[in-house]
C-alpha cells in the first residue's frame, strides 16, 4: 500500500499525463530533492524556485491567468502566513472581475502536528484557509482519499488548497489507489528516489488510474447509532481508534466522520448524523478561538437543536503561540488519543 | 542597454512633427496620442465630479500620467492568450486602456458602480481594470501583488515562444514592497530569465508621504543593475520621450526575453485620490505641455485642439447620462461569479450558492 506521500506523487503523476498539469514547483520541489518530504519525487514538470512563498503564490496566479495548470507547494503551511492577501487575491479574482478568469491553482501544503515540529513547523492553517472565500480546502487523512482529493483538486477550475496532516504523510492506507502495485516494496523501488546520488535515477510509473474523490463528500468511516464525531486529517484515524474502542469497552457504537472538504463540507452529511444520534463531538488540532469547528458548531446550536440529546462539543488544539518542542508540550497542546477517547465516552454517557 | 531607435523613413517623411532630442514623433501619431490623452483626462475629471455629487464614491486615477500611458497601450501588443502581451497594471493606468480601444462609458460604469461595468460588475473601485481579451489581468487595490503574478504570466509566454512580454505597473512607492524584490529575482534565475517590462510611474509620493523621504535611492531602475536588468528613466510628461523609451524597452525583452526596468517620472495632477480632496496639485501638467508644443510646432491650431476636447467632454457626458440609466447589481448577483463550474464539486457544481 502507498504511504500518503506517495500517493500525493502518483496523483500528481496522474495530473500531468492526464489533466493537464504544467507546473509543480516550489522551494525544493524540483530534483534533486523532490520536496521534503519527497511527494514531487520524479515529476517532469517539477521545478525549484526561490525561497520566497509569495513568490510561489503569486507565480502560480500568473501561470494561471496566461493559461497553465499549476500545482505549487507552499514547504510547511506555518510559512504561509505571509501570502494571506495573495491567498485572498487568488480566490477573490473571478468574483472580482465578474467571471472573466478562472484560478485553477492547487497549493499544496503540510499542516498540522505530530513531527516534533516545534513552533514553525506544528501549525495548523485550516481555520485561516476556510476564511478564504473563492478557494476550496481539503484534507485527507488516508493516502487513497489524498489521492482522489488531488485529483480533484487539480481537475477543479477553482484555486483549491491541499492541507496535508504532516503526521500522516509517512503511514500507509489499507486500500490500494487503483492501478497501484500490491507489493509495496515494488512501488517503493519504482517511484521513491535512491539515497545519495539520485541524478541518473528516473521513476517507473505504475499505470495507475482516475480516481476522484468529489469535493464536498465526507467519508462515514464507522458507523453507530450513538454519537457522532466529525474530524478530519491528523485527529481522524485517532477519532476512529477511541470509537473503535469505546465499542469493544462499552458496546457504544458512534459515527465517525472524515469531513474531508473543510470547504465545502459536507453539512449533509453531519446534518444526517446528529439526527440520527442526537450527540455530536467536533475534533481538530487547530487553535481554539475562531476555530473551523466553532463554524460547525454553531451551524448545529443554529440548525440542529432540537435534534440534540445533549449538548454539542468540540476539541481543539489549545489558544497558544506555537507548539513547543518537548514531547510534553505537544501532548498538552494538541488533542491526542487519550483525551479524544474521553471526550467520546462523556458524549456517549450523558444523560439526555 | 538597447540603443536609441532610428525613425522609421515614413514618419521621417512627416512634417509638421514634435521633436524631444533625435527623436520626434509624427504629426499623425502625435494627433492620435493627443486624442487619448484629452480622451483619458476628461473622463477622470468628470470620474472626480461623480466622486463628489453622490453619482459614484472613491475615486483614484491617473491624471497626470496620460502621455506615458498614452504611448504605452498604443505599442501593445494586444490579445488573448501567451503569444500576446500580458498586462498587470495599477489603477492610475485609464489612458493605457483607452489607447488599446476602451470605450470611455466602460470607465464610466465602473465608476458608478453598474451591473454593466465589464471590468467588476460594479464590484470594485474606478480604474481597477480587467479585460481577459485583452490580457489585462484584474487590478486589485492591494499595492504591487502584481508584480509577483508577472514572472507566472511571464514563464508562460516564454515557454509559448513568440514575442509576447509581461508589462508590469507600479508606483514608485510600491516599490518597496517585497513583491518588487520578488520579481527583480524571478525574472532574473540564471537560465530562466523571463520577458518582464518592469515600469515604475514615479509620482515622488506615495499618498503624503514623500519618495525622497523614504528610499535612499533615487529611482527604481538602480536596483535593477544587482540583477543585470538594464533600465532607463524616462520624462513621463514628454510623449515624444515616453514613446521611445517604452519602445526600446519592449523591443529589448521581446527580442532577447529578458527583464527590462522602465521609470517615468510624473506628476500626480489631482493628489493620491478623492480621499485627499482631490484638489490640481499644480505640478506639471503633461497634456498642457504637449498642447503648447502642438500649437508651437503647427500640428494643431487652437480651435483643433478645442474641438477635441468639446468632443470628448460630449463622450463623456453622454455617457454619464446612459450609464444613469443603466441597471445596478441586485441582491441576487451578490454571489455569482465566486466559482467556475466544477465536475468534481458536489456542493457546488455551479456557482456558489451560500453555506453548503
Amino acid at each position: 500500500m502507498a504511504t500518503m506521500v506517495q500517493a500525493v506523487r502518483l496523483a500528481l503523476h496522474y495530473g500531468e499525463e492526464n489533466l493537464g498539469v504544467t507546473d509543480v514547483f516550489g522551494q525544493d520541489v524540483g530534483p534533486p530533492l523532490g520536496g521534503v518530504f519527497t511527494a514531487t519525487q520524479g515529476l517532469k514538470t517539477a521545478w525549484n524556485t526561490p525561497l520566497d512563498e509569495r513568490g510561489i503564490v503569486g507565480t502560480a496566479m500568473g501561470i494561471a491567468y496566461a493559461g497553465g495548470r499549476p500545482m505549487c507547494e507552499i514547504q510547511f503551511c506555518d510559512y504561509g502566513f505571509n501570502t494571506i492577501d495573495l491567498l485572498k487575491v487568488a480566490g477573490n479574482q473571478r468574483w472580482a472581475a465578474g467571471g472573466q478568469w478562472d484560478m485553477p491553482i492547487v497549493l499544496m501544503t503540510p499542516s498540522g502536528s505530530g513531527i516534533r515540529g516545534s513552533l514553525y513547523h506544528s501549525h495548523s492553517f485550516e481555520s485561516w484557509a476556510s476564511r478564504l472565500a473563492g478557494w476550496k480546502i481539503v484534507m485527507p487523512s488516508n493516502p487513497l482519499d489524498a489521492y482522489g482529493l488531488m485529483l480533484s483538486a487539480i481537475a477543479d477550475p477553482n484555486p483549491v488548497m491541499v492541507l496535508l496532516p504532516k503526521a500522516l504523510l509517512r503511514l500507509k492506507g489499507d486500500k490500494l489507489i487503483p492501478g497501484e502495485p500490491e507489493n509495496a516494496d515494488e512501488l517503493k523501488k519504482m517511484i521513491d528516489a535512491p539515497v545519495g546520488d539520485r541524478s541518473r535515477w528516473q521513476p517507473r510509473w505504475p499505470a495507475i488510474q482516475e480516481y476522484f474523490v468529489p469535493l464536498g463528500v465526507a467519508s462515514l468511516v464507522r458507523e453507530g447509532d450513538d454519537a457522532t464525531v466529525v474530524s478530519y486529517g491528523r485527529t481522524l484515524p485517532l477519532c476512529a481508534q477511541a470509537a473503535d474502542q469505546l465499542r469493544q469497552e462499552t458496546g457504544a457504537a458512534i459515527d465517525v466522520l472524515d469531513l474531508r472538504s473543510i470547504f465545502p463540507y459536507d453539512w449533509k452529511a453531519i446534518r444526517a448524523s446528529v439526527e440520527k444520534t442526537g450527540r455530536i463531538l467536533i475534533v481538530n488540532e487547530d487553535t481554539e478561538v475562531t476555530n473551523f469547528g466553532e463554524h460547525l458548531l454553531r451551524r448545529v446550536v443554529e440548525e440542529l437543536f432540537y435534534d440534540l440529546s445533549v449538548r454539542p462539543r468540540v476539541l481543539f488544539g489549545k489558544h497558544l503561540p506555537g507548539i513547543g518542542l518537548n514531547p510534553v508540550y505537544e501532548q498538552n497542546t494538541v488533542p491526542q488519543l487519550g483525551p479524544i477517547k474521553e471526550a467520546l465516552a462523556a458524549l456517549v454517557q450523558e444523560e439526555a | 542597454m538597447p540603443k536609441k531607435n532610428s525613425m522609421p523613413m515614413k514618419e521621417r517623411a512627416v512634417k509638421p512633427r514634435i521633436v524631444t532630442g533625435d527623436e520626434f514623433l509624427s504629426a499623425e501619431r502625435c494627433v492620435a496620442i493627443h486624442r487619448i490623452m484629452v480622451r483619458a483626462r476628461v473622463m477622470e475629471e468628470r470620474m472626480i465630479k461623480m466622486s463628489k455629487s453622490g453619482e459614484g464614491f472613491f475615486w483614484i486615477g491617473g491624471p497626470g500620467e496620460e502621455a506615458f500611458n498614452a504611448c504605452l497601450g498604443l505599442q501593445v501588443k494586444k490579445g488573448e492568450g501567451p503569444a500576446f502581451d500580458f498586462l498587470l497594471l495599477k489603477y492610475r493606468n485609464s489612458a493605457a486602456m483607452i489607447a488599446m480601444g476602451m470605450e470611455l462609458i466602460d470607465g464610466v460604469r465602473q465608476m458608478a458602480m453598474r451591473w454593466s461595468d465589464p471590468f467588476s460588475a460594479g464590484r470594485n473601485f474606478t480604474g481597477h481594470f480587467s479585460r481577459k481579451g485583452w490580457n489585462v489581468v484584474p487590478v486589485t487595490p492591494v499595492i504591487e501583488v502584481q508584480f509577483v503574478m508577472a514572472p507566472g504570466t511571464a514563464l508562460m509566454q516564454k515557454r509559448h515562444g513568440g514575442d509576447g512580454v509581461t508589462i508590469v505597473i507600479g508606483g514608485d512607492a510600491g516599490s518597496a514592497e517585497g513583491d518588487f524584490a520578488s520579481c527583480l529575482i524571478w525574472s532574473t534565475r540564471p537560465g530562466n530569465e523571463l520577458p518582464v517590462l518592469m515600469l515604475t510611474t514615479n509620482n515622488g509620493f506615495g499618498i503624503s508621504t514623500s519618495h525622497a523621504s523614504q528610499h535612499s535611492c533615487e529611482h527604481t531602475t538602480e536596483r535593477g543593475k544587482a540583477f543585470g536588468i538594464p533600465g532607463e528613466v524616462v520624462d513621463g510628461n514628454d510623449p515624444v520621450a515616453s514613446w521611445f523609451a517604452i519602445e526600446r524597452a519592449l523591443r529589448y525583452c521581446r527580442s532577447t526575453r529578458r527583464p527590462f526596468m522602465l521609470e517615468a517620472m510624473v506628476s500626480r495632477l489631482y493628489g493620491h485620490s478623492s480621499s485627499s480632496g482631490a484638489p490640481h496639485s499644480g505640478e506639471p501638467d503633461c497634456l498642457a505641455l504637449f498642447e503648447e508644443r502642438l500649437l508651437a510646432a503647427g500640428v494643431l491650431d487652437q480651435a483643433a485642439l478645442d474641438q477635441v476636447h468639446e468632443a470628448a467632454h460630449a463622450e463623456v457626458e453622454a455617457a454619464v447620462e446612459q450609464v444613469a440609466r443603466e441597471a445596478k447589481p441586485t441582491a441576487e448577483d451578490v454571489q455569482k461569479f465566486t466559482y467556475a463550474p466544477s465536475k468534481v464539486d458536489s456542493v457546488y457544481p455551479g456557482d456558489y450558492t451560500g453555506l453548503p
